[in-house]
């Protein structure tokens, strides 16, 4: 697989396009696009064979800042054009760009069957909760209520949460993290690629002029702490201050928070220890119910579970069919069948 | 063979109707199949409801099967049935109207009982006034059928299931066509008792035949003489699919093609999900726009990328449709016209989406826009669809529709050494900022980059971009050179469009200009009036966007014109508003091909000064 060939010691400039960046002072998208380029020479993928697709809205303008291969397609439909590049050319390292607005609202049909095939794509969900490119409507992740310029008086719609909306779709790979975090989101966007299938990433970002600090306690490192739950493989469900420190506990589906002193064993008072390979996504599904305020919003790696992915199940069709039955002959097959013949 | 009275005729044309459970595409498949080996030239028109299991008995569950079949050239199932066979009394009513007087009448009388009277509309037997206008025969076809497997275990719904290959054998005696092949095609496909039924009462018809006393006379149609060579017989769907195959095979490149189920195109799916062993990957999208989507990223990606679907799927393929064009991508995409608008009646045809084709896109979209003449075109226009898109880097828009797409006909199966190729090039891994709307001067295409290319990686999407370097671009002379760039390039595949060639003359009083499936109807009216002495001549558009060169000129040497669509007169608005001719619109939206005497009738009418449409209308008041 050329994609994972050794790749020429390339730096985070190779990933640089000379394009003019444009998006808004501010905006959460500068930090994403910094720790994408910077973690791109450490995959070892070969630059030629890196693709970006994205639909539009702001988020969508990502390809344009990639010195890779890029397409910038239509409004919620990237995952069916992406799907179309890595199902005909697995070898590629195909990257999906999107939003709450493009990939939730109008590519919510795409997005879904998409994870549910799990085509060996990741996924970037950058969730600002806010249509920004047209000048900020509310989106189907903004709370009820939110007041908008189209809902003056606040949103009637009950929000959807992106990872919920994977888990249902049947997603192998499920990841949380923060536009601003430089460590956390560098490490997901290792994990999302080493991942075989969808690998679906929910960052959380900012957009500074139409629903500013949305994430403001996860982001700002003095009330994240309180904030996000930050899961670890193997570790127990802990967070909170020194002095605050709780963890969290799931009965019969039903997740509640326990107090815990600084030095308590988490695991004796019944607190989950994080499995993120569950066969079952109820699990991850309990956690995605997680929300401010009740509780800290979780930030990590959900789920990751192996499941054949579309695009190489596809390939191994197509030479199990020229194994059996040998390469096509057109002339073979236009004579098959009932035929007959016309003398001169 | 028969003792009895053996009569030769030049051409036959056969319905057989009956219920959507009945087994008529079937019954009529196997009949077509039957009198292609026996050396006849043939059409077929398939006629069924959109319904899998209508209600039985009723008219709108009534499934027909016509076949024309010939001992010399023939290009259209016939406007009206020689025979009809109607397996109950809704098949009947729905279909009597149309067979010609004195013609052949065989109906199942044993269906004929007050029930499913009642249930086709019917206040009285309808039998006994039909005996002086048609040749009546009366088999009890039900009681026969279940005679013959009487001593056979299976049920008697089982058994009334078989009823029309006793029907079919009975044809198969009456035109002296042979049982071998079926009998094949029955011993590969069922086994055990379903075997030995469908066999035997196939025969028991054939022997029915031979030994009642109801047929005084049989038929004989011999072989028609055509071009030597290998035959088959292919309908639109099967010779679009194969062409499809063809086109990767001599691109030597894979084909992608995304597709989701919509009638009448989805055969096209089924069939190229069985030639994975070339190298064809089919996807089976959540909906028309994944679809299309899917296909332009196998296109960006390098391979050839396509979509089959039909009006309502076109239409939500637009979008995607005008990226690709923006985008300057290969792409082919088959719509299979069916009546609309919105669902209309999905398993009938219409020519009803020329403009949405050329011009159903926000903006200036050009595409290629090409369209089949008959079935077995199908196979050939693909090819060319392919060799276009990607010569030119452009969108091909193929226009089939449920009549070829379902109609068959004998097909010369061309050598593949016959077939052109055409090598794909990409652009070659280079040095420096590659530059991906730099065109090449003759067709104006740009060159094809596809990812995995060191060197070449670059960003394209729907944001209008300068010219050459791709870049984002808000300038308004810009955008107007570029828009003028996009029609440009698509005008100039004018190149690779051949010369028209005038049918019947090259100049003269009347010139019938069709598209499409209509092909059959016109060329075959046109023949009809010039026997007749009338002066007329037909062309026949396959390529709609670029227009051949010639036309202008062709026009110019023809006084009148007449254009004759299934539509409300797409392509005559085209050709007033480019030519400045007036163009006569014969337009039929009937959900049903054109009659050979609905053209003779219009061309006779415009050559009297009149308007065709007003001579229909007072015919069929007549």
């Amino acid at each position: 697989m050329s994609a994972d060939a050794v790749a020429p010691a390339l730096a985070r400039k190779d990933f640089v396009s000379d394009q003019d960046v444009r998006w808004c002072p501010g905006c959460g998208d500068y930090s994403i696009l910094a720790n994408v380029q910077k973690v791109m020479p450490e995959l070892g993928v070969l630059r030629e064979n890196v693709v970006f697709v994205s639909g539009i809205g702001c988020s969508s303008r990502f390809p344009y800042y990639m010195n890779t291969y890029g397409f910038h397609t239509i409004h919620g439909r990237a995952p069916s054009f992406a799907t179309g590049i890595k199902a005909s050319r697995p070898e590629l390292s195909v990257w999906v760009v999107t939003g709450d607005g493009d990939g939730l609202s109008i590519g919510g049909n795409h997005l879904l069957h998409t994870i549910r095939r799990n085509v060996d794509l990741q996924i970037l969900l950058f969730n600002n909760r806010i249509y920004g490119l047209t000048k900020g409507q509310y989106s189907p992740t903004s709370r009820l209520g939110a007041k908008s310029k189209s809902t003056p008086t606040g949103s009637l719609d009950h929000p959807i949460d992106p990872l919920s909306f994977a888990l249902g779709a049947g997603a192998t790979f499920v990841a949380r993290t923060v536009d601003v975090d430089a460590k956390h989101l560098q490490e997901i966007l290792h994990r999302a690629h080493a991942h075989k299938g969808t690998a679906f990433v929910e960052i959380l970002q900012n957009c500074p002029v139409y629903n500013d600090n949305e994430w403001g306690e996860i982001e700002d490192r003095a009330t994240r702490a309180e904030a996000a739950l930050v899961l670890e493989h193997g570790k127990p469900l802990v967070f909170g201050p020194k002095g605050a420190r709780r963890g969290i506990r799931i009965e019969r589906g039903i997740p509640s928070i326990v107090s815990l002193g600084d030095d308590e064993d988490a695991v004796a008072k019944g607190v989950v220890v994080h499995d993120e390979r569950y066969e079952t996504p109820a699990y991850a599904f309990a956690l995605a119910s997680l929300q401010r305020p009740a509780f800290p919003l979780p930030v990590g790696v959900f789920r990751a579970v192996e499941k054949p992915s579309y695009d190489a199940q596809l390939a191994s069709a197509v030479d199990e069919a020229i194994a059996k039955r040998g390469p096509g002959d057109l002339a073979a097959l236009l004579q098959s069948g009932d035929t007959w013949t016309v003398g001169s | 063979m028969s003792s009895k009275h053996v009569e030769e005729v030049d051409r036959v044309a056969i319905r057989f109707s009956g219920d959507s459970g009945d087994g008529m595409q079937l019954t009529g498949t196997k009949f077509t199949e039957t009198t292609a080996l026996a050396g006849n030239d043939l059409s077929t028109f398939p006629d069924f409801p959109a319904e899998i299991r209508a209600p039985a008995g009723t008219l709108a569950g009534v499934s027909g099967f016509q076949v024309h079949f010939a001992s010399s050239d023939i290009r259209t199932p016939a406007d009206a049935p020689d025979v009809l066979v109607a397996l109950n009394p809704a098949a009947l009513r729905a279909n009597v109207g149309d067979l010609r007087p004195k013609g052949m009448l065989i109906v199942n009388s044993d269906a004929f009982v007050e029930r499913n009277l009642k249930l086709a509309g019917y206040d009285a037997d309808p039998l006994p006034p039909l005996r002086d206008r048609f040749q009546l025969i009366e088999v009890p076809l039900t009681r026969l059928n279940r005679e013959a497997l009487k001593d056979l275990n299976i049920s008697q719904r089982e058994a009334d299931r078989s009823k029309n290959f006793f029907a079919l054998g009975l044809m198969y005696w009456l035109y002296h066509r042979d049982t071998k092949p079926t009998l094949e095609w029955i011993d590969a496909k069922f086994s055990g008792d379903v075997r030995e039924a469908n066999r035997r009462v196939l025969l028991a018809g054939h022997a029915y035949g031979e030994t009642a006393e109801i047929f005084p006379t049989s038929y004989v149609v011999p072989a028609a003489k055509i071009e030597p060579g290998r035959y088959r017989n292919i309908t639109g769907n099967q010779a679009l699919a194969w062409g499809i195959v063809a086109a990767g095979v001599q691109m030597n490149r894979p084909i992608f093609l995304g597709a989701y189920p919509i009638t009448p195109a989805s055969d096209i799916l089924h069939e190229l999900a069985r030639y994975r062993h070339f190298g064809v990957k089919t996807f089976q999208a959540e909906d028309e726009i994944a679809a299309i989507g899917a296909a332009v990223g196998a296109s960006y990606a390098g391979q050839l990328g396509i979509c089959t679907t039909s009006g309502p799927g076109f239409v939500l393929k637009q979008e995607a449709l005008n990226l690709a064009v923006m985008v300057e991508l290969p792409l082919v995409v088959v719509d299979v016209q069916r009546a609309g608008p919105s669902t209309g009646m999905p398993t009938k045809v219409e020519q009803g989406d020329l403009l949405l084709a050329l011009y159903g896109r926000n903006s200036d979209s050009p595409v290629v826009v090409l369209a089949p003449a008959t079935p077995g075109d199908c196979f050939t226009i693909m090819l060319e669809a392919f060799r276009l898109a990607v010569k030119y880097m452009t969108p091909v828009v193929v226009l089939s529709d449920g009549f070829l797409a379902n109609s068959a006909e004998p097909w010369r199966i061309p050598e593949v050494a016959s077939l052109p190729r055409t090598e794909v090039k990409y652009a070659p891994p280079g040095a420096g900022p590659y530059k991906p709307y730099l065109r090449d001067p003759e067709t104006l295409a740009r060159s094809w980059a596809i990812p995995g290319t060191p060197g070449l990686e670059h960003r394209v999407g729907g944001l209008e971009k300068e010219d050459e370097s791709g870049n984002i671009s808000y300038s308004p002379t810009n955008h107007e050179k570029m828009v003028r760039l996009r029609a440009e390039k698509v005008a100039r595949a004018v190149q690779d469009v051949p010369a028209l060639e005038p049918f019947g003359a090259s100049k003269g009083d009347l010139l019938v200009i069709g598209w499409g499936s209509t092909h059959g109807a016109i060329t075959t009216a046109v023949d009809e009036a010039r026997n007749a002495g009338l002066d007329v001549a037909s062309i026949h558009l396959r390529h709609l966007n670029p227009l051949p060169a010639n036309l202008p000129d062709v026009l110019s040497r023809f006084r009148r014109f007449l254009v004759p669509e299934l539509n409300l007169g797409h392509l005559s608005l085209l050709l007033r508003g480019r030519y400045l001719v007036d163009a006569k619109s014969l337009t039929k939206v009937q959900g049903q091909p054109f009659k050979v005497s609905e053209i003779r009738a219009a061309i006779e009418a415009v050559l009297r000064g009149e308007d065709p449409m007003q001579t229909a209308a007072k015919e069929t008041r007549s």
